[in-house]
């Protein structure tokens, strides 16, 4: 499993992942600007309460930035074979997608801070459970990070392949997790689905501590159960499918 | 204690055997070279014992740590060079290297200092923080290389580190092999270079289609390679007794070959003066001659022919 030794070994994966992933034009545009877009475009002629559009930015933020560079990263390190090198290391399975998960979670929260910040400081908002949300960011994002490393164990070495399967997850996750409407005023098939996507959780808690109603520890302890359940599964498919890419 | 053992390792790419129960020992101290042509199956077999993909069936173990139950340890014992060439292009060199360091767990306060050590052995301090994107072929060879070194291991592998490169940068990458191998490491060397092994390796491996050919010091092996000297002569007519040709003087192995004969030996040029009188005993004409000399593919499919 995971020692504490393995961390310095995780960090190191997630300095380099920054450094040679978060500068590559594309994969900046497709999984960071173009959310952004995506939802000001929604907000055109609309007349959302401030708690929505906070919420719903912030999910949105956190869900494709988290999301954008973690599901590519092993497709492009087969293709380039620096896979092997790293490989031919002494580096677990384990130990290398932590630091993958490490860097997208960095840059997940960091992205998603920001504008939740800014529209706070516009809407003059108050954040009335700060920890939590605080701490709901850091966790959100190493949870959502951890489903686009999941996806990542897609055994291929083109990055379109499993940024055409990330962006058929994503999508409809959006659109079942309250972003764009309450969750609570989804038909009833549809507050059924919102419940199996993390997303909502995350939504739910930035809505509750910026004072809407609601549990703020639940939405976070929610939150914390699905990042470990998809890391646990993450970890478990790319043990199977690592041999695939070598 | 044996430093690498390989036992009865085997490998299946879709029900092709790439690596065909492959067994060898190499010992402390020793430069082996692991000798084939292309497809052999030389990475497949390098890749199984240093912990890249399982194999099959069989075991390998580096310094007596079995490489499939315990593959951390045992990659901590060795530096590897793989076959390509695969720095991040994106990071400099300082940062592949400072990456490889973190993960073989070199102490930190060490690191700066051995980082700029290599580097300067391998003649790319100058060059130290541009990125790897813009090197030539044969400095990201010598980075690799230096990669391969952070963790200061007892044996080291190398997959045909001189493939592709000019002579000077081959000669650089070769006096440093043998200065490491003097130092005390164990060296386990891939190549198809047949001259470059001869010169370099205490012992030399020949695989073939997977299998373990011969194992030998060079100069026994090039015995062996001698013997598949050969000269290759047609006939007027056929009508004579192929036997005769069998008991010429320095012939020691006779082939037919579609209208020609093929006639082996260690020298070829006593061969064909046999050849000449034969063929005026008989009353025949020597319609073509050729000699051909140890060309690796022959030495290969000898040793391979002997063994199965
Ligand atoms: N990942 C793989 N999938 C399928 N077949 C493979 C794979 N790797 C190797 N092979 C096959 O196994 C055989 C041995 O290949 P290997 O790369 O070990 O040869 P080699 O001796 O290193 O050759 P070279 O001198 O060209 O490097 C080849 O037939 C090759 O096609
Ligand atoms: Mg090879």
């Amino acid at each position: 499993m995971y020692y504490p030794s393995g961390l310095r070994k995780s960090i190191a994966i997630a300095r380099k992942d920054l450094r040679v992933y978060y500068g590559k034009g594309p994969v900046v545009i497709f999984g960071i600007l173009l959310p952004f877009f995506f939802f000001f475009s929604f907000l055109i002629g609309r007349d959302m309460p401030p708690l929505s559009l906070i919420s719903g930015l912030g999910g949105m933020a956190i869900w494709f930035t988290a999301t954008s560079i973690s599901p590519v990263i092993a497709p492009m390190e087969t293709r380039t074979r620096t896979l092997e090198r790293l490989v031919s290391m002494p580096i677990s399975v384990t130990e290398m997608l932590m630091g993958d998960i490490l860097a997208s979670m960095t840059m997940g929260a960091v992205l998603s801070a920001i504008p939740i910040s800014i529209i706070a400081v516009i809407l003059n908002l108050n954040p009335v459970n700060f920890f939590p949300l605080a701490l709901g960011i850091v966790v959100a994002s190493f949870c959502f990070s951890t489903i686009g490393v999941l996806m990542s164990a897609l055994p291929t070495d083109t990055p379109s392949d499993v940024i055409m399967l990330a962006l058929l997850i994503k999508f409809p996750v959006v659109f079942v997790s309250g972003v764009f409407i309450p969750a609570g005023n989804l038909p009833g098939w549809g507050k059924l689905i919102s419940r199996f996507s993390p997303l909502t959780y995350f939504v739910k808690l930035v809505r509750v501590s910026f004072g809407g109603t609601g549990q703020p520890w639940m939405n976070l302890g929610i939150l914390t159960l699905f990042a470990v359940f998809f890391l646990l599964f993450a970890v478990f498919v790319h043990k199977r499918t690592l041999p695939k890419r070598l | 204690m044996s430093a690498i053992v390989s036992k009865k390792l085997v490998k299946e790419f879709d029900g092709l055997r790439a690596v065909n129960e492959v067994s060898f020992r190499v010992d402390e101290g020793e430069i082996f070279g692991f000798l084939g042509p292309n497809g052999a199956g030389k990475t497949t077999t390098t890749r199984m014992i240093t912990g890249v993909i399982k194999p099959n069936s069989g075991t390998a173990t580096i310094e007596g740590i079995d490489v499939v139950q315990n593959p951390t340890a045992a990659k901590e014992k060795i530096g590897i060079a793989p076959e390509e060439a695969n720095a991040y292009l994106d990071l400099t060199a300082r940062g592949n290297m400072n990456l490889a360091g973190e993960i073989y767990g070199v102490p930190s306060g060490q690191l700066r200092s051995k980082v700029n050590d290599l580097l300067d052995t391998f003649g790319l301090l100058d060059r130290a923080d541009t990125k790897v994107k813009g090197f030539s072929k044969g400095m990201k060879q010598r980075l690799i290389l230096a990669m391969a070194l952070i963790n200061d291991p007892g044996i080291l592998f190398l997959d045909e580190p001189t493939a592709g490169l000019d002579v000077e940068s081959q000669r650089l990458i070769k006096d440093r092999i043998k200065e490491l191998n003097e130092e005390g490491k164990t060296i386990f060397l891939t190549t198809h270079d047949i001259a470059e092994a001869d010169r370099l390796c205490d012992r030399v491996a020949v695989i073939n289609r997977g299998r373990i050919a011969a194992i030998d010091s060079p100069e026994r092996l090039k015995t062996t390679i001698q013997s598949t000297q050969s000269v290759l002569v047609s006939f007027s007519s056929m009508n004579f007794d192929p036997e005769d040709l069998r008991v010429l003087e320095g012939v020691e192995e006779l082939e037919k070959e579609g209208d020609k004969w093929r006639l082996y030996g260690p020298e070829p040029g006593a061969i064909i003066e046999e050849v000449v009188s034969f063929v005026r005993e008989e009353g025949l004409k020597i319609l073509s001659l050729n000699t051909s000399g140890p060309s690796l593919e022959e030495t290969f499919t000898h040793l391979t022919k002997n063994q199965s």
